[in-house]
């Protein structure tokens, strides 16, 4: 069971709100890379990347160790899995729900369209 | 994070918006190539939406899903394992919105919003749920998830079983 750390949730769920930095940390969660890496993947300017790494960062998600000149970023100790488990799923519930009611809707619209013809809406 | 997520960044399809509104509310939107009436039709028929309201591809189903839509209506719909959920129709406007409680949880309980916006022959669909507290929205592992967390359980042991492993550690 996983119990949810109220405090931090918030500042998760607003970190975890923006499609990029689901990527983002979807990406790291696979490898290591640094923001150059991600800006480029992501297909941002560093700049856009530098910010969505802060609010990953804030929140507690994501952590960067400066070597040289890189920035290297990786998914952050336990949050992660704290607060993304939840809404992980919650997504994953509604992406197979929805794909599924694709289905009934063609088959919906060939019942109604049987010939393909135009509808009269 | 792993495989089962992969497939769900590929542009072509209708994009799924998960989005956490507020401290009590969820809201998830994804747009349908069909008018607004089959779409409603899809969530108003229970011989239709017992087909998709429990993914066959994460190997769930209904037992059984009785639905009466209408205002102060009521829906009941039973899981595989067993699991019960119910609740009552607050509003129901044909092929624009349905409101419905749902009360297996109590007072914890949220308000589901469903509304249905035509555009150009299609819908954007958005499903609007309402928690009575920020307690009770963090603790909504309830329902459906949770009967999805044991789906994933009995996969993963089933896949253990297979002697299949995980990168997972």
């Amino acid at each position: 069971m996983v119990q949810y750390t109220n405090v931090n949730l918030d500042v998760s769920f607003a970190a975890l709100a923006d499609v990029t930095r689901r990527g983002v940390l979807e990406r790291l969660g696979r490898a290591e890379a640094s923001i150059t890496d991600l800006a480029e993947r992501f297909n941002m300017s560093l700049t856009g990347m530098k910010k969505h790494i802060g609010v990953l960062e804030q929140a507690g998600l994501v952590i960067t160790q400066k070597v040289g000149r890189v920035r290297t970023c990786k998914v952050g100790p336990h949050r992660l899995e704290e607060a993304t488990a939840w809404l992980e799923k919650y997504r994953q519930l509604w992406s197979a729900r929805f794909d599924e009611l694709d289905r009934v809707i063609e088959d919906l619209k060939e019942r109604d369209n049987p010939d393909g013809l135009k509808n009269r809406e | 994070m792993d495989s089962r997520t992969e497939n769900e960044s590929t542009p072509m399809k209708n994009r799924l918006s998960v989005e956490r509104k507020s401290e009590r509310e969820f809201v998830v939107t994804r747009t349908f190539d069909a008018p607004a009436r089959i779409v409603f039709e899809a969530w108003t028929r229970p011989e239709l939406f017992r087909q998709w309201w429990l993914p066959k591809s994460m190997g769930m189903s209904l037992r059984s899903c009785e639905m009466d839509v209408r205002v102060g209506g009521g829906y009941r719909l039973v899981f595989g394992n067993g699991m019960e959920f119910f609740g009552k129709y607050l509003e129901v406007i044909p092929h624009s919105r349905i409101v419905w409680t749902n009360d297996e949880a109590g007072d914890a309980g949220s308000v589901t919003t469903v509304t249905f916006d035509e555009k150009g022959g299609k819908t954007l669909l958005s499903v609007h749920e309402l928690y009575p507290t920020k307690e009770a929205a963090e603790a909504a592992g309830t329902g459906a998830l949770d009967a999805m967390d044991e789906t994933f359980r009995q996969l993963d042991d089933f896949l253990v079983t297979l002697g299949a492993r995980g990168e997972r550690p």
